[in-house]
């Protein structure tokens, strides 16, 4: 027994001393194993006296305990060592470029469209659409514009034949809408015209949002209030808005509206009026018990101001380079 | 149209400046396009009169001129080849300021002193005439301010009149206008008869009375032809855009820009027999003033004589009857013509005249004799000669009735939401020249002039009073509806949701245009026939698209020409299918891809895409609209796509759309680069969804098997999943296609698919000899019907 303390010391030292968990493994064999050598102490306790052996077995097992201490503590310590020195091994570069995070986007007429049925179709104006090859009755017609009138010349358009044109307008949409439901009619007409016309400002195709309202009621003051808030909501910002008297055969009165957005110019975005009672009639709707107003303006202009586009044409160049700058 | 401000002030005085009214214009509803100063800004420029030109000592083509400014003479050194003695010209003295602030000061010119300097148009900005220097007239003062002598201290207004408005298209309703809105006196134009100093009158006859119900003639006789139109007529027709020609066309022009109404001269002894107003007969020819000829159509009014047409009426008169430098004789023509009759013929015959303009938008039709005795009595005055009588034939029947509307005071208030006083709508409708009767019970009776043509209904006086009162002085809300529910139905797809789903695979929105090159669609799309414009804008736009993959492979090449290798794009839009007579426009949703699977990264290199990219493209939207069982693809061949890898898009049987790699043909005559791979899909089918079905889920495991069938290359795999389900048992979960291998091991021919198919029974656990049988099952019908040989 006279060793006990000196094992106990270099168990200890001997612990302390292993840099991996093998080695620490072996000197936990070494010492507390079957035939560790703190285990033999304790199968020569035999030889004591029944008086000594309790106090002799008591002292080996603390020894024990103490060796085991420190073997679990370097354990826990090398395991550590072991899971940082992993952890170190294992770290990313955490500014590369993650995988596949590419995505493509909208075009920017389909985001102004989108943005423009938001505003209408949350105060109950319903999405319609119609046909691109319209006749002439739903195309002019039946919008007070007759055979001869002069404002056909305003409209440059793209025939088939003598009744199939390409729609210059998505008003037509308006008429067949008219021409099916009744009154009170609140819509919203997105979509594709056409007008036969090509050079730096104008494009032979582009896109309109048509608007219109029918109720009991309707009057002058409503269109205004509604396209005052349209505007300033649409650009997010303070802009004045002033109406012009203009004329279109489907509206009267006629209106053109004109923003200044802080620059003391005033720029035109959208044209507008009272349905013109001939064209309610035309449609079956009795002008003196409902009453409406109608709103068209052009898409690409409104992205223009919008996001800042000075050629109209590269909306229909499809350029990568131009297209990802809305993702 | 174009005027003069000072032409406007000498009949209306708006206490405004030119920009002020402009403003006030355009606020009315008469646009303003543009305020333009007659010249450039400069000072110091006086009429001098050239005493003597002499040749410069020391340079050919220098003169030393001795120039008066009416005071005094100065020595001016002049390169003009036009500088001579006794001329008189624009003379820049010393400190005087030039266009684009070029300052005149003492200069010698190889050696000779020059105090000034004489001007040629341009140097002015009077135009860019730069022939020499200005030749003024031998009555021009000496020493008067040029500015002051040539009444360049002017504005030229442009208006951008709306058609309804062709009232305005005469100086005189242009100051009606402003006299309207300025609450200013309106001066009158003295149209006083000029009695007639000789018997000769032309026969009229009217034989397309409903075309032109009313036709003034009057014939001059002994008239100059060479006198000189004065100079403030001159003036004012180039301020309003009409260049001066001789002052028979020129009066007839003026009064045109002051009245409105248009007129024409005839020669006189070039007319056989009287005027007759016909309908063209088919064919007919006639050459134009212009010099052009044309062959009328039998839908054009024209004026003839007696054996001939003279005249296509309202738009142009003719050559074989022209006003020219030995004519002594006129007949003057004024006339009031339906604007239907008029009304698109010009454009017809791409023609565009001034004439034509006004009578298409409409001429105030009581205005014919004013007019014929106002061109009288200023031809008179500058020509000389002497007036016939006016004869005049009307068809009363077909002239137009005077207008008489009501207004009710209350549909005001209702449509403009406000309630302008009654005294103040009177005082607006009377300022524009409506006679209205007393208000009774709230309604007035309201007489229309005739030159407001575009007043026919009670909307129009309303929008009057609107327009005069001030737009931007109306009040304004926003509309009180009810709020009925909208129906909204759950197995509809947004198209916003497709977009968003293909935008989250890469791709970039395009849109293209609707029309393409003939030749284009048919590489496309050999089964229809493209509905062809008839007048396109060029060839590339000539017929109406059958498939959106036209504009996207265009848009591809576009982008590879821009060193843009990896191209994903997608459209929405309509097409256009003609068959059996029956056209069918319907929105259509189409991919294209190319280029790399994954954008270029430090991961490695990446593949080129390939059929199944689209196809998993495709396969994940179908995923996504909620019912892809519906669909199958059955390989077969398009004129667009390879014929190895094409394929229909079928549901519940029937063709929505098409999917496959751009036939390698097509691809190198459309220039583009490496394999191209497309879809298209009829849009409404795909947003048309299902309702999800809850079925409740098992407790018990499930049990999955895997086989490796070997089968002929050709087969599909479709074939093999189809008998799979059916032969599976109604417990059989899923079928999985995990690995497809050819090579060694499989003979020539052949290949070999790894199916897994996993079993789930509701509410036990299926035994082995359950599965077993199933596998067995699956394994002999794959074997029986599509020669499959188990792989072991």
């Amino acid at each position: 027994m006279e060793n006990l303390d000196a094992l106990m010391a270099e168990g200890k030292a001997a612990a302390l001393a292993a840099t991996d968990v093998k080695t620490l493994d072996e000197v936990r064999v070494q010492y507390l194993g079957k035939k560790g050598h703190l285990t033999q102490l304790l199968k020569g306790l035999g030889k004591l006296s029944n008086e000594e052996r309790p106090a002799a077995g008591a002292r080996i097992n603390e020894a024990k305990e103490a060796v085991s201490e420190v073997l679990n503590a370097r354990k826990a310590e090398l395991e550590n060592a072991a899971l940082e020195a992993k952890l170190a091994a294992e770290t990313v570069d955490v500014t590369l470029p993650g995988r596949q995070a590419e995505v493509g986007g909208l075009h920017p007429v389909t985001k102004v469209m989108e943005r423009i049925e938001a505003f209408f179709s949350r105060i109950g104006y319903s999405v319609e659409e119609g046909p691109e090859i319209e006749d002439d009755y739903h195309n002019f017609e039946a919008l007070n514009i007759p055979g001869h009138h002069p404002a056909r010349a305003m409209h440059d358009t793209f025939y088939f034949d003598a009744h199939r044109l390409l729609r210059t307008h998505t008003s037509p949409v308006q008429v067949r809408t008219m021409e099916a439901q009744k009154p009170p009619i609140r819509i919203i007409c997105p979509g594709r015209v056409y007008r036969c016309d090509y050079d730096q400002t104008h494009s032979p195709m582009f896109h309109q949002v048509e608007g219109l309202i029918i109720d009991k009621g309707i009057s002058f003051a409503d269109l205004k209030g509604t396209l005052e808030q349209f505007l300033k909501e649409f650009f997010e910002e303070e802009v004045k808005v002033r109406f012009r008297p203009s004329y279109f055969p489907f509206t009267e009165p006629s209106i053109e509206v004109d923003i200044d957005r802080g620059d003391g110019k005033w720029l035109e975005v959208l044209g507008c009026g009272m349905v013109h009672p001939k064209v309610l009639q035309m449609s079956g709707i009795d002008p003196e018990e409902y009453t409406g107003f109608a709103f068209g303006m052009g898409v690409e202009r409104f992205a223009m101001l919008r996001y800042g586009v000075d050629d109209l044409r590269l909306f229909f160049e499809n350029d990568l380079r131009f297209l990802g700058q809305f993702n | 149209m174009k005027f003069s401000e000072q032409w406007l002030h000498e009949l209306v005085q708006p206490e405004l400046d030119a920009q002020a009214l402009a403003d006030q214009l355009s606020l009315a509803g008469l646009e303003v396009d543009d305020v333009e100063s007659v010249a450039s800004d400069f000072s110091g420029v006086v009429v001098g009169e050239i005493f003597s030109a002499e040749q410069h000592p020391d340079a050919d083509k220098l003169r030393v001129c001795q120039v008066s400014n009416g005071a005094e003479t100065f020595q001016v050194v002049c390169g003009a080849p036009n500088a001579r003695g006794g001329m008189k010209t624009a003379f820049a003295m010393v400190g005087a300021k030039l266009p684009g602030d070029f300052k005149i000061k003492k200069a010698k010119l190889r050696g000779v002193e020059s105090m000034g300097m004489l001007c040629a148009e341009d140097e002015l900005g009077l135009s860019d005439d730069h022939g020499g220097i200005m030749e003024l007239p031998a009555d021009a003062p000496v020493g008067q301010d040029i500015r002051e002598y040539l009444n360049l201290n002017d504005k030229i207004i442009d208006v951008d009149l709306t058609p309804n408005r062709g009232d305005c298209l005469g100086m005189v309703g242009m100051a009606r206008e402003v006299g309207v809105l300025n609450k200013a006196p309106v001066a009158e134009i003295d149209c006083s008869p000029v009695v007639a100093s000789i018997e000769d009158q032309i026969s009229i006859e009217l034989q397309a009375p409903a075309a032109c119900p009313r036709y003034l003639g009057r014939v001059i006789r002994n008239i100059n032809i060479n006198a000189e139109t004065p100079r403030w007529m001159v003036e004012r027709l180039e301020r309003s855009g009409v260049r001066s020609i001789d002052p028979v066309v020129d009066v007839t022009n003026y009064v045109l820009l002051e009245l409105g109404q248009p007129m024409h001269a005839f020669d006189l002894n070039k007319l056989e027999g009287g005027i007759r107003v016909r309908m063209a007969e088919q064919d007919e020819p006639l050459q134009l003033l212009d010099g052009s000829e044309v062959k009328l159509n039998a839908d054009t009014l024209v004026i003839a004589d007696h054996n001939k047409a003279v005249a296509m009426a309202g738009i142009m008169g003719g050559g074989n009857s022209e006003v020219s430098e030995e004519t002594t004789d006129i007949m003057l023509e004024c006339a009031y013509f339906d604007p239907i009759a008029i009304a698109g013929r010009a454009r017809n015959y791409g023609m565009h005249t001034d004439a034509s303009h006004r009578y298409e938008r409409g001429v105030d039709w009581q205005l014919q004799k004013r007019a014929t005795e106002r061109a009288t009595a200023l031809l008179l005055e500058i020509v000389g000669g002497e007036a016939g009588p006016v004869v005049e034939a009307a068809d009363k029947a077909h002239l137009p009735e005077a207008v008489t509307l009501t207004l009710r005071h209350e549909r005001v208030s209702a449509l403009l939401a406000m309630e302008i006083p009654a005294a103040e709508i009177e005082e607006i409708l009377t300022r524009l020249g409506l006679q209205l009767s007393p208000m009774q019970s709230g309604v007035w009776t309201i007489a229309v002039p005739s030159y407001r043509f575009d007043i026919s209904i009670e909307e129009d006086l309303i929008e009057e009073i609107a327009r005069v009162y001030g737009y931007n002085n109306l009040p304004s809300k926003t509309p009180r509806a009810e709020l009925p529910l909208p129906s909204i139905k759950e197995s509809q797809v947004g198209v916003g949701q497709v977009r968003r789903h293909l935008v989250a695979r890469g791709y970039q929105e395009a849109i293209t245009y609707s029309f393409i090159e003939a030749k284009l669609a048919k590489q496309f799309d050999d089964q229809h026939e493209a509905v062809a414009l008839a007048n396109p804008i060029s060839a590339e736009m000539a017929v109406m698209r059958t498939t959106l993959w036209a504009g996207l492979s265009k848009a591809v090449a576009y982008n590879q020409a821009r060193q843009q290798s990896r191209v994903r794009l997608f459209e929405i839009g309509q097409r256009f299918v003609e068959e059996g007579g029956e056209l069918t426009q319907a929105n259509s949703l189409a991919a294209i891809i190319t280029g790399n699977r994954l954008p270029e990264s430090w991961m490695g290199k990446s593949d080129k895409v390939d059929f199944f990219d689209i196809k998993g493209d495709l396969e994940s939207l179908l995923e996504m609209a909620g019912d892809p069982d519906s669909y199958t693809l059955v390989a077969d061949k398009h004129v667009a796509l390879h014929p190895g890898q094409s394929a229909r898009i079928e549901r519940n049987g029937k063709t929505v759309g098409w999917i496959g790699a751009m036939h390698p043909s097509l691809q190198k005559q459309l220039d583009l680069s490496g394999p191209v791979y497309l879809f298209e899909l009829e849009l409404a089918e795909l947003l048309e969804g299902t309702l999800p079905r809850f079925s409740s889920l098992s407790k018990f495991p499930e049990s999955r098997r895997d086989l490796a069938m070997v089968i002929d290359q050709q087969l599909g795999f479709e074939a093999v999943r189809q008998i799979a389900k059916e032969q599976g048992g109604e417990f059989l979960k899923d079928v999985i296609l995990f690995d497809v291998y050819t090579g060694q091991g499989i003979e020539a021919g052949r290949k070999s698919l790894a199916l897994g198919l996993t079993w789930q029974h509701p509410s036990r656990t299926l035994n082995e000899e359950e599965i077993n049988a199933s596998v067995a099952a699956v394994v002999e019908r794959l074997t029986n019907d599509l020669g499959a040989v188990l792989r072991d």
